[in-house]
């Protein structure tokens, strides 16, 4: 429960970690010495006979302490709250740093929900963990721990039942903990059935609506609700025995102690101010323990986000290049020699030995049914992944020793579906070259042919886009993503045509604006149209990972294969 | 009515459930108070030396209390959670029956992003209303109500002092808490809100960062708002910080104050000695009662605001509404739609821009266009999900408008993009369109849609669980169940609504003859934006930002080329590359 990989982390918090001790352990101190003026108070009045006016010095300490004790249970908190703060900042700090180095293929959109998750939920759930119940393990070890000593000296046989009642509380928090913690966590995908159900209706509404049987379902809602109560109850009857003991343990020890030192103080054999003094602090020295008990959930819950949080932070990175990396080229020859790369540790070939080259100033295109590994061409491009074998050189020079950044400067890259931020449509084409003038923006923007559409937005350029402004089709993101390549101008382009959401109109002005954006440069496409791929320099076939033949147009239409199928039978459906 | 009478008013069929959970929680503090009391009372009696007899009453209720209390805490959380279930549930009901009506406009705008699981979260956060936002001041209202008796029993002063410092506790301190951390309280939730934007920036639009070299200052930006975050989150321990403290010194302060009113009294003989020490720990024990208010007070103001949301997504009126008195149901499925325009809203732009054409029985007619060109708006109309105000649509003859919503779509059975299967059996999900259908018309309707045999092939063949929790089945797999289903429907208007869109080519083509196959003699109006199969058609119509650009045969409209041609030559290129085999063309 206490994660050792976790709590060493507070090492970037230590002062603040030792502050929180310290004042759980005053606040222990405290504890004992109320109790000690308190039952001075009550003997000397009820048996001493003693008056308000000989006993108010020591109902001015009390009144002293109590304030002691509120300024250690308040600097307590803010001392845990400042530990967990440091944490979770340098945490996400590195998890962010950790995930973005990863790239790409690592962040795939179906894992994009999960590391999302982990990185606001995940180390928010830190916060309580940190704050709350790493802070009630201490006090949970310390105060106890200073009760104890002082009621010792003041009675051996009450310092006993305590010494040895407290440790049944964590061994049995511990023995149905871990019972109850499984039972904990059917419950709860229980009642995250009944809310998949209540969604699947949602979802479905529509259908069943369609199908005339929405109504229905009001009946069918009331009746899984029961059923999972039902059962849901079933396991909380269990789950919450542990309660039931941890109090009754609290609770019985506390009676114990009562009776047994009634009991002998009614032979003399203990002051009646001792006993006072430990009957007042036996829930006192329980009580840490109980809290223990109510945090017991943040400390579950730090423990599974930590062992997320640790997952990714583990996933190796890419090895960076070992002698000191290479400026960019002057000249792009690209050359891919014998290129193989396999997805999922070698299970998942893509790449089975690729070999061409695009020479400075052409244009390839990519031609090949999806799953041919056209895309991973672009990612080993772009270097979002390493080949396994074989190599890939610009200019000569291998890429992998080329620098990172330099490289990926000279680069102009046009997805399928770019991404757009969440801000505003200048901001997101200013993403390529923060520092360009708002002329510049809308220059490009212009040759995106993205400008008609933009300024028949409600704010035109200064509209918001993403989760909480306007959407854009797929042809419109596209072109935003065109604007971007041509602010950057970069000497070598990628370019991913779409292959969804069509319209014929947007597809005549996205094609003048990619013939704009190729010119004097080199690129290389991956291409599915006709109108593209005629107009490429060099034409790559691929098919299972493999080139299937290449050349020109003209040359590939005289070879017979593949490509001369594919256009024949095109051409004859027309 | 305010939201909290609104949401109290689910708690009224529960009275007795909550009355127990009150009772339950009074009765646990009750036994902490009652266990130091009879202990006080023990030693205080025992320090005056009398025959054990004399404490024989108190030492049972010692036991007595020791035991009852873990008794009653165990009770008390059964019965909490038993009224939050059944409260849950009641909303459940009551949401879906509200929302039903409303459905799908309603839903229309909540389908982009999550925002229908934030419904299902809003829900979710109706589970701490009970259990941690009403039962704890109730129990508290009762333990302060035993407290006043016990001390009142002594003296009133001290009744009055005990009872003003658990007030000042239980309604003071959380009303200066959320006053102090109402502004940076919300400041956090904004902050966290734009961290959650930025990395959701930063996980999903990595590629285009790190091309853009972009990746230090995407770091930064989280970096900072990371720190803010902390920062807002130190404050809010400041004031978190304040109260537990402040808590604590007024259970002190309680005890100091009961000294300061029963010592002269035990002085000056008008309260006896013993119960001294029983008076300060009752009222200490008593304060347990108060500790979970101010947390109560968050928790009440996040479920009041969940509820809040939910009820603003269901107060509103219908699109649509059954006329006075329908007309009895349609019998023949000829169709004519004249000169119909609609827009979502006042301010948009027409969604159809006057739309006139008509569907002969029997015929097989497609809408074909572009994306936002209108084409599931008119699906919409037809299935009476939206109200048309602009033109006339006539289902046999007569204004669909004059006919009860349930009978237009008795009269249509659809297979769409967005066909929901439901995580149940195979043969649950059939059957929805037809509950009383036979085992053999079940196979007949799945053999039609040519998908027996695969069901026949899962283990659990037709009892098989489907959905997310259950067998995950293929785009085409799920379309075929989704025509079978409608088969079994056996409407006389088959409406194909994007049927096969995002379906790979090759299994689109084999899906286009099934349906084929089942259109045969069936008025059968296909909508779509690909352009598959369109040679089997009576009539296509082109739409375009709203209006009708051309219609015609397939051969006419290829002949006469426009935007048709276009269509249809783009995404033949885009088939034939993505599956690399000639057989895709017609």
């Amino acid at each position: 429960m206490l994660n050792p990989r976790l709590i060493r982390k507070t090492r970037l918090a230590s002062v603040s970690l030792t502050l929180t001790i310290a004042a759980s352990f005053l606040t222990g101190a405290v504890t004992v010495a109320q109790a000690h003026f308190l039952s001075r108070i009550i003997a000397s009045v009820f048996l001493a006979h003693q008056t308000l006016a000989t006993v108010t010095p020591l109902l001015l300490w009390l009144a002293a302490l109590s304030i002691l004790r509120a300024g250690a249970v308040w600097s307590g908190q803010i001392f845990a709250q400042r530990t967990a703060g440091r944490v979770k900042a340098a945490l996400r700090d590195r998890l962010v740093a950790h995930v973005m180095a990863l790239g790409p293929q690592f962040t795939r959109t179906e894992r994009s929900g999960e590391l999302i998750n982990t990185a606001v939920e995940g180390i928010e759930a830190l916060d309580a963990y940190f704050s709350q119940y790493v802070p009630q393990v201490a006090a949970a070890a310390l105060i106890p721990l200073t009760i104890v000593i002082f009621v010792f000296p003041n009675d051996v046989l009450s310092g006993l039942v305590l010494l040895l009642t407290a440790p049944i509380i964590p061994v049995f928090m511990i023995l149905i903990g871990s019972i109850a913690e499984e039972m904990t966590q059917k419950q709860w995908r229980s009642l995250s059935r009944m809310s998949a159900h209540f969604l699947d209706v949602l979802q479905g509404l529509t259908t069943l609506k369609l199908l005339g049987r929405s109504r229905a379902q009001v009946k069918t809602i009331a009746d899984i609700s029961d059923r999972f109560r039902d059962a849901t109850m079933a396991v909380l009857r269990v789950a919450f025995l542990s309660a039931l003991v941890l109090e009754m343990a609290a609770t019985l020890s506390t009676a114990v102690v009562a009776v047994e030192i009634g009991v002998r103080l009614l032979y003399a054999k203990i002051a009646f101010q001792q006993a006072l003094f430990v009957l007042i602090l036996a829930p006192e020295f329980y009580q840490p323990l109980r809290m223990l008990g109510a945090r017991f959930h943040a400390g579950m819950a730090g423990t599974a986000a930590a062992k997320r949080i640790f997952a990714i932070l583990d996933t190796p990175l890419p090895k960076p290049p070992p002698t000191p990396p290479k400026p960019a080229p002057r000249r792009f020859t690209i050359a891919l020699e014998n290129v193989r790369v396999a997805f999922d540790d070698g299970t998942r070939p893509a790449l089975n030995g690729v070999s061409f080259t695009i020479a400075d100033g052409e244009t390839v295109a990519l031609v090949g049914r999806s799953g041919a590994g056209k895309s991973t061409i672009a990612h080993l491009l772009l270097r979002f992944i390493a080949p396994q074998s074989g190599i890939i050189t610009v200019d000569g020079a291998p890429l992998h020793q080329l620098d990172m950044a330099a490289w990926r400067a000279k680069i102009g890259w046009v997805p399928q579906m770019p991404y757009l931020f969440d801000a505003t449509i200048v901001e997101n084409i200013k993403l390529a070259n923060p520092a360009a003038s708002s002329a510049d923006v809308r220059r490009a923007a212009r040759l995106a042919h993205a400008e008609a559409f933009i300024e028949a937005l409600p704010r035109g350029y200064d509209t918001r886009i993403g989760e909480r402004g306007a959407r854009l089709s797929g042809g419109q993101a596209q072109r935003i993503a065109l604007a971007r390549a041509f602010l950057k101008d970069a000497p070598f382009i990628i370019f991913d045509e779409a292959t969804a959401n069509l319209d014929p109109r947007h597809e005549a002005e996205i094609h003048a604006a990619m013939a704009a954006l190729l010119a004097n440069r080199t690129a290389l496409m991956i291409a599915h149209r006709l109108n593209t791929i005629t107009a490429a320099d060099k034409i790559v076939v691929l098919d299972g990972g493999t080139v299937r033949e290449s050349g020109s147009h003209a040359e590939l239409l005289a070879q017979s294969g593949l490509y001369h199928q594919l256009f024949r039978a095109f051409q004859g459906a027309i | 009515m305010s939201t909290a009478r609104r949401l109290l008013t689910f708690l009224a069929p529960l009275r007795g459930w909550v009355a127990l959970a009150a009772l339950l929680g009074f009765a646990t503090v009750g036994s902490s108070v009652g266990l130091m009391a009879t202990s006080a009372y023990i030693i205080s009696k025992a320090a005056l030396h009398p025959s054990i007899a004399a404490l024989q009453v108190a030492i049972v209720g010692v036991r007595f209390f020791g035991i009852t209390r873990g008794l009653f805490r165990y009770a008390e959380r059964l019965v909490t959670h038993q009224t939050t279930f059944r409260l849950l549930a009641q909303f459940r009901v009551f949401f879906f029956a509200a929302i039903e009506p409303l459905a799908p406009a309603r839903l229309r705008q909540f389908r982009s992003g999550d925002l229908l699981s934030r419904i299902i979260a809003d829900v979710s956060a109706l589970e701490d209303f009970f259990v941690r936002g009403v039962a704890p001041p109730l129990v508290a209202i009762l333990v302060a109500g035993l407290t006043w008796v016990l001390m009142a029993s002594f003296a009133l002063p001290l009744a009055a002092a005990t009872l003003g410092f658990l007030a000042l506790a239980g309604i003071g301190i959380p009303l200066l808490t959320r006053r102090l951390s109402r502004r940076s309280g919300r400041a956090a939730v904004e902050t966290r809100a734009a961290l959650n934007v930025s990395l959701v920036d930063a996980v999903q639009g990595v590629a285009d960062i790190l091309i853009h070299g972009r990746k230090s200052a995407q770091q930064g930006h989280i970096r900072q708002l990371s720190r803010t975050l902390v920062a807002q989150q130190n404050r809010l321990a400041w004031v978190n910080g304040l109260n537990a403290a402040l808590t604590g010194l007024l259970s002190n302060w309680t005890t100091l104050a009961i000294l300061l009113i029963a010592i002269p009294m035990v002085s000056a003989g008008d309260l006896d000695g013993v119960f001294l020490a029983v008076l300060v720990l009752a009222a200490i024990a008593a304060f347990e009662a108060v500790l979970p208010l101010p947390e109560a007070a968050a928790h009440l103001a996040g479920s009041l605001a969940a509820a809040e949301r939910l009820f603003e997504i269901v107060d509103v009126a219908p699109q649509i509404q059954d006329p006075a008195e329908p007309l009895p149901p349609p019998q023949s499925a000829r169709l004519d739609v004249r000169n119909v325009r609609f827009s979502y809203s006042p301010t948009a732009p027409p969604a159809l821009d006057g739309i006139s054409f008509s569907v002969a029985e029997g015929a097989r007619v497609a809408i074909v266009g572009a994306s936002g060109a209108g084409k599931s708006t008119l699906v919409n109309l037809l299935l009476r999900f939206w109200d048309y105000r602009h033109g006339e649509i006539l289902l046999d003859g007569r204004d669909l408008r004059r006919y009860r919503a349930d009978d237009v779509r008795a009269f249509m059975a659809v297979v769409s993009q967005q066909t929901h299967l439901f995580n149940a059996t195979i043969a649950e999900n059939l059957r929805l369109s037809r509950p009383a259908a036979t085992d053999d018309e079940l196979i007949s309707a799945a053999r039609q849609a040519e998908i027996h045999t695969f069901i026949q092939s899962l283990p659990q063949g037709y009892d098989t669980v489907i959905g997310e929790q259950g067998l995950q089945l293929s785009g085409g797999e799920r379309q075929r169940l989704a025509i079978a289903r409608a088969l079994l429907k056996d409407a006389p208007l088959l409406i194909l609504d994007e049927a096969t869109a995002n379906l790979d080519p090759l299994v689109e083509r084999d899906i286009m003859a099934t349906l084929r196959a089942i259109s045969a003699g069936r008025t059968t109006i296909t909508i779509t934006h690909r352009l598959v199969d369109m040679a089997a058609m009576d009539e296509i119509l082109v739409l375009d930002a709203g209006k009708i650009a051309a219609r015609g045969t397939h051969a006419e409209l290829m002949a006469r080329g426009g935007i048709y041609r276009q269509l249809w030559t783009q995404q033949r290129q885009i088939d034939l590359l993505e599956t690399g085999s000639p057989a895709i063309l017609p």
